[in-house]
């Protein structure tokens, strides 16, 4: 298998990637939203505080963000390693 | 015109927009039967991954649920949608690559092993069984309600849609009749919302008006409410309690909803790897567009029942009950609603009576209880175009979105349920040698056979039904999503524990749902009473997915350390998954 090598730096490329969105993931949903929500309340949102506005609107506006930038990202990393479809 | 023949008409129009699709949609062969001949672009499957996602659980009950806790049941909004991230980065995109037609075929090639399959087709089946019981009951209530015909005729009828379209088109009329109905039910949810949060805040985006200030008031719109709120005796809006048990319960729900096999099966058919990433995004936004107006319906449908029971302020006297406006009247024959004057002072004083202070101030003021007694949380979607007083039609538009939240689930499951019948038991297990349309056939009657019993339950659901969907979710949680995401991310993981894996999570999880709710849901039979005290670490049944899991991923990872590798072509084929290139040559396999 000559191609094993590049493999490899193509996989833990993705594995890098799937753990940084995860984090981010983890952190605007449990973090933001709930565990850390009392750190937020400092932050003033429409008669609310930032925690509220992450449970309700943030954490989906982060997801969607954050599957794109994946599919963009690992769509380019597809072809740097040369693993894409065409 | 009277607004029964107004919704008739309007559903009428929208059932026969489907079946043309259907028509148009027929599949020729079972590649389109499963996966719609992979032909789908990556957007419009994430309109129909919109659609079978969404059930009538999201578009009639969830702004109701979250209007009447508030900040605590956020944890709807975020599981049913933070799950789209996991699936997006952890299991669709190399389920594309290996592409095959059902969840259970990829369990059994990668497990290479006949036992694993027949347990992930029991694991998919009972899921979606589940599922689907509700979303039948849900499509018959709509009927009932909207079309005044009754329970059991509503049901046949939406059984007899499903029917024509799904045998027919199989993936690949579903798929065009889910875009179509997920137009259908965005623009029912989105209308009456927009003109809510104009009157309430002037906003025209509900979204953004949750956020805003309230017109009547000159405060922000949550202000108010909470105002309002704790001057009745319930809880603040916008303050939550139990953090971790809120966190558990999300995670629960997104762990669950990556694991769905019937929303899994969607990113099948699109073209390629990079579509099936981007189909998850699009798929997403489709469904935000829908979470991100839930909430600001809750809220400002909450604040606008509070104001017309107490239209001169807290403070003031209560509505008289001749003054009701008029949708009371017409949701109250729906048993929906339901006021008693029980001082008999000929004005319905709503309040919490369970609060002590609140039994206090009652007192003083001659209350006798509170007397909006019967307030269901399905009203805040149903009645909302009534509530804010806009025409007709627009009312009508609320039943055909329902009707097609319902249907467009129910026909994502139910394809799940008969490919896993006709391609996993028949094709591969019991009949290796049938032929294409053999199996194509196969699979129609697999179909209507579904159909038939999702009917079945559905006029004669189970006591347990309500308690079923935290079974489905759990056991999607427990079973399915660690054993995919272990067949993708660990080139070690073996036949043995992968199967000992899903069993265990699988036990684990039923038996803790039985030791609460009884063995089977059959009531009484349950060990240990339901209530917080009893709960082990103080973790409710519900919340207990990520538990499950967590004893599949532990059980798997010792069993396959302690028994042999799996054999070299397994580890190329988790090879082969992991990159994209050559998805296309899986398209005519």
């Amino acid at each position: 298998m000559a191609e094993q090598p590049n493999n490899n730096a193509y996989w833990s490329a993705n594995i890098r990637l799937v753990t940084i969105c995860l984090v981010i993931w983890a952190i605007a949903s449990y973090g933001f939203a709930i565990l850390l929500r009392p750190l937020l309340s400092g932050i003033a949102v429409g008669g609310t505080d930032l925690g509220f506005w992450f449970a309700q609107q943030g954490s989906i506006l982060v997801f969607l963000f954050l599957i794109f930038f994946y599919a963009w990202r690992m769509n380019k990393l597809d072809k740097e390693h040369g693993v894409d479809e065409e | 015109m009277d607004q029964t023949t107004l919704n008739i008409i309007v559903v009428g129009l929208s059932f026969c927009l489907y079946f043309g699709i259907a028509i148009w949609a027929r599949a020729g062969s079972t590649s389109e039967f499963y996966a719609a001949g992979r032909g789908v672009n990556p957007v419009v499957n994430g309109m129909a991954t919109a659609a079978d996602w969404m059930s009538a659980a999201s578009f009639i009950s969830m702004a109701g649920l979250i209007a009447f806790v508030g900040y605590n049941n956020s944890t709807f909004l975020m599981g049913w949608t933070g799950g789209y991230v996991l699936m997006a980065m952890l299991l669709a995109p190399y389920l594309r690559k290996f592409g095959k037609f059902t969840v259970p075929e990829f369990i059994g090639d990668r497990y290479y092993s006949t036992t694993a399959r027949v347990v992930a087709v029991v694991c998919l089946i009972v899921i979606s069984v589940t599922y689907v019981i509700g979303q039948m009951t849900g499509a018959g209530v709509a009927f009932s309600r909207f079309l005044e015909v009754d329970v059991t005729t509503g049901l046949i009828i939406a059984s007899a849609t499903v029917f024509v379209y799904a045998v027919l088109g199989g993936m690949k009329g579903i798929t065009y009749t889910q875009v179509a109905q997920y137009c259908v039910l965005i623009i029912a949810y989105t209308i009456p919302a927009i003109f809510i949060s104009l009157q309430l805040t002037g906003n025209p985006i509900p979204g953004l008006g949750l956020f805003s200030e309230h017109t009547a008031t000159g405060q922000p719109l949550l202000v108010t409410l909470d105002g309002l709120l704790t001057d009745l005796g319930f809880n603040e809006y916008t303050t939550g309690s139990s953090p971790w048990l809120m966190a558990l319960f999300t995670l629960s729900l997104m762990i669950g909803t990556a694991g769905l096999p019937h929303v899994i099966i969607r990113f099948f058919t699109v073209p390629k790897v990079a579509d099936a990433r981007w189909s998850a995004g699009w798929a997403l936004v489709f469904i935000a567009l829908l979470y991100l107006t839930a909430p600001a319906v809750g809220a400002m449908a909450r604040l606008n029942i509070t104001t017309t029971m107490w239209p001169e302020g807290v403070q003031g006297e209560a509505v008289a009950a001749d003054e009701l406006p008029d949708w009371f009247q017409t949701w109250s024959v729906t048993g929906l609603l339901a006021v008693e004057d029980k001082n008999g002072d000929g004005r319905i004083q709503y309040y919490n009576d369970n609060s002590e202070e609140m039994q206090a101030l009652a007192a003083e003021r001659g209350w006798e209880g509170n007397e909006l007694v019967t307030f269901n949380r399905d009203i805040l979607v149903l009645a909302n175009p009534e509530i804010a007083q806009l025409p007709g039609w627009v009312i009508a538009l609320i039943a055909a979105g329902g009707l097609a939240a319902a249907l467009s689930t129910a026909a994502g499951l139910l394809l799940a349920i008969s490919s896993a019948i006709s391609h996993d038991l028949i094709k591969s297990t019991i009949n290796p040698d049938i032929s294409e349309r053999g199996e194509l056939l196969a699979a129609r009657i697999s179909m209507a056979g579904a159909i038939v019993l999702a009917t079945y339950l559905g006029l004669n659901p189970p006591g347990f039904a309500a308690q079923t969907v935290a079974l489905a979710f759990g056991l999607a949680a427990a079973s399915l999503f660690p054993t995919l995401m272990m067949g993708i991310f660990s080139k070690r993981m073996n036949s043995a524990g992968a199967t000992w894996g899903m069993l265990a999570g699988l036990i684990v999880t039923c038996l803790y749902l039985f030791t609460y709710l009884g063995w089977f849901f059959i009531p009484g039979t349950n060990m240990l009473e339901n209530t917080s005290a009893n709960y082990l670490f103080g973790i409710p049944p519900t919340h207990f997915g990520p538990i499950g899991a967590l004893a599949n991923f532990l059980v798997a990872y010792l069993v396959s350390r302690a028994t042999a590798a799996p054999p070299q072509e397994i580890q190329d084929l988790v090879e082969s998954v992991r990159i994209p290139r050559g998805a296309g040559a899986a398209v005519d396999h």
